[in-house]
């Protein structure tokens, strides 16, 4: 797989804020994607045991050819009313607290955890509050550093803030050439820095919450190629599902029902083959080398990298 | 009113045994400040009253009207809770740099550095309380409100591994609106680093008391606040992860009563107990005491 650290360039001549657009596209896909195309089986298991079922997560045992893994995601909708269901990837103290429950799971059975990053945030609702948002992301953030088992975080899409370090906290962290992640939205940023949120494209510059710049930076370990075009939505569509975007190119109504269908955007892990294959196969190559090479250390030593890792930081 | 000064609401032994060391070390900690001049005055932020400076300090920084504790820096924290002269700094001259190479970040750090004395948002070293020794640091709100950077990050972990290598508790008074957007991501990897050293140093046996105060908010509240043995907060202290006006922009709703306080908090279940500044001190100890 073309890794960028050897170009030292991005495969598309995008700024900042495209790249911010890709992570957050519509069309991107999602953790239930690449769990569904990367590994040969996966097992959904629910709960937090303390409170309820976090759909913003999606979380279980998956088997990598002769290898069992835990696997978490953040998982996205496809859809509007899939993003419903998924809160649009933010997660509830819950999701956090699921994930918490299935990493000491894989480090009782000695099982290398893979996790995949891709949320605006964690959930800043009044019951995330209630249920103790800080409390759940800082017991990841604790638990994370005592795991003797192998770590690998791989940001998708977005990687905001301490909604997806909750998740992050690996021995490898990988992002996809066109996620991004940050201490916050590039709007929140020019907001509270600038007192003016238009200035997002500016602030995502700024910011260096791109791959390559993160790979510079020393706070990422490899950025992963995208050899396919992100499809375009069109405008029109954009607009029915988000709500927000300003709408030009305008499609008939009677179309916009068809075109949303034909996008098979309503089932809940849903990858589009023809695209997903090639990448899905690469980055399995790339994960069971990262195995691969960890299944040559000790407990302690990969605790011990972990640790250092954050140390440098 | 003099009959005002014999109420005191029910006290638990453990506070009841602190009042009178506290008693004593009342004068003793105030004699140590700077002498306010006569005919200073300040307002409190909650009932609106005009307070002499004088009565605002003997009541422990606290409005005598109300009870609302003001915000209060970081060596002054030090030493209303730590005995007399008890406090050493360690890394007194950890600064950061500029990870995003942020436009005037320097120079405005420099300004706070020559306004407030400290190289960055936290003040950390070693003192005793009532005898014990411990590891101790304090925030301070008017650097850049508390934020954490690449300096305070560092300068909590040293004083996490230090108290580890020499057995020392750690309290810390956590006062921050969260991380410090001028260094970005950098910002973001400090929750990590000062957690993990948080649970190295726990598997170690060590007792870590964080003591929430107004405000605790974001990366902050995310990491350390809410990885104490106990937690402790202060009455009325803004304690919450996401910031209230987000969340009402989010969820487009009224919110409740008291939301994000530390009442709330521990109605909730995250908070152990909140301490009023005049029972810190015995408070502080007796959990020493105990967990030694």
């Amino acid at each position: 797989m073309a890794q960028l650290e050897e170009t030292g360039k991005c495969t598309q001549e995008v700024s900042a804020w495209d790249q911010v657009q890709a992570a957050r596209s519509m069309t991107r896909p999602v953790s239930g994607d690449y769990i569904s195309t990367v590994f040969d089986r996966f097992l959904e298991l629910h709960g937090d045991r303390l409170y309820g079922d976090d759909r913003a997560v999606i979380a279980g045992v998956a088997q990598l050819g002769d290898r069992y893994v835990t696997v978490i995601g953040e998982q996205k909708g496809r859809s509007a009313k899939e993003n419903k269901v998924r809160n649009f990837g933010m997660p509830n103290p819950e999701g956090y607290r699921k994930a918490l429950r299935l990493m000491k799971q894989a480090e009782k059975f000695g099982r290398p955890i893979i996790l995949f990053v891709d949320t605006p945030g964690a959930f800043c609702g009044v019951e995330a509050e209630e249920r103790g948002q800080g409390e759940a992301i800082a017991r990841n953030l604790f638990e994370l550093a005592g795991f003797t088992v192998p770590v690998l975080s791989i940001i998708i899409g977005e990687g905001g803030s301490g909604g997806a370090l909750a998740l992050a906290m690996a021995n490898e962290v990988w992002m996809l050439e066109n996620s991004v992640y940050s201490i916050l939205s590039p709007e929140g940023f020019a907001a509270i820095l600038w007192k003016n949120g238009k200035r997002a494209a500016e602030a995502a510059e700024v910011m260096k919450m791109t791959a390559v710049e993160l790979k510079k930076l020393g706070v990422i370990d490899k950025v992963l190629a995208e050899s396919e075009e992100l499809e375009e939505v069109p405008e029109q569509e954009q607009a029915e599902l988000t709500g927000k975007q300003k709408t030009k190119n305008l499609l008939p109504k009677n179309q916009v029902a068809t075109a949303q269908k034909e996008r098979k955007a309503d089932t809940l892990i849903t990858a589009d083959r023809a695209r997903m294959d090639s990448l899905a196969q690469r980055l399995r190559a790339e994960i069971e080398g990262f195995l691969e090479r960890y299944e040559k250390k000790s407990g302690e030593e990969i605790r011990e990298e972990r640790y250092q890792k954050f140390r440098r930081m | 009113m003099l009959r005002d000064k014999f109420k005191r609401p029910a006290v638990t032994e453990a506070e009841n045994t602190g009042r009178e060391e506290q008693r004593a070390g009342k004068e003793n900690w105030q004699e140590i400040l700077p002498q306010v001049p006569d005919g200073m005055f300040r307002k409190c932020g909650s009932c609106k009253k005009i307070l002499y400076e004088k009565d605002v300090r003997d009541n422990w920084y606290c409005c005598p009207k109300c009870g609302t504790g003001f915000r209060i820096d970081p060596l002054t924290r030090i030493r209303m809770t730590a005995d007399v002269h008890s406090f050493q700094e360690w890394d007194a001259d950890l600064c950061g740099g500029n990870p995003l190479d942020f436009p005037e970040y320097e120079e405005k750090l420099e300004q706070l550095r020559a306004k407030t004395g400290l190289a960055d948002a936290v003040l950390t070293g070693t003192a005793a309380i009532r005898g014990i020794p411990v590891a101790i640091g304090a925030m301070s709100a008017d650097f850049l409100m508390g934020s954490m950077g690449w300096a305070v990050g560092e300068r909590l972990t040293r004083l996490i591994e230090r108290a580890e290598t020499e057995a020392l508790p750690v309290i810390l008074f956590c006062c921050s609106g969260g991380a410090r957007m001028q260094e970005g991501i950098v910002s973001l990897m400090q929750m990590a680093k000062i957690s993990q050293a948080l649970q190295r140093y726990s598997e170690h046996g060590g007792l870590y008391i964080p003591v929430l105060t107004d405000p605790t908010m974001g990366g902050v509240t995310a990491s350390f606040a809410m990885l104490g043995d106990v937690i402790l907060a202060e009455p009325g202290a803004m304690i919450g992860f996401a910031g209230a006006r987000v969340i009402r922009q989010t969820i487009g709703q009224k919110l409740p009563e008291g939301f994000q306080s530390a009442e709330f908090l521990q109605k909730h279940g995250f908070i152990d107990r909140i301490v009023k500044r005049d029972q810190m001190r015995g408070t502080l100890s007796f959990l020493l005491r105990s967990s030694g």
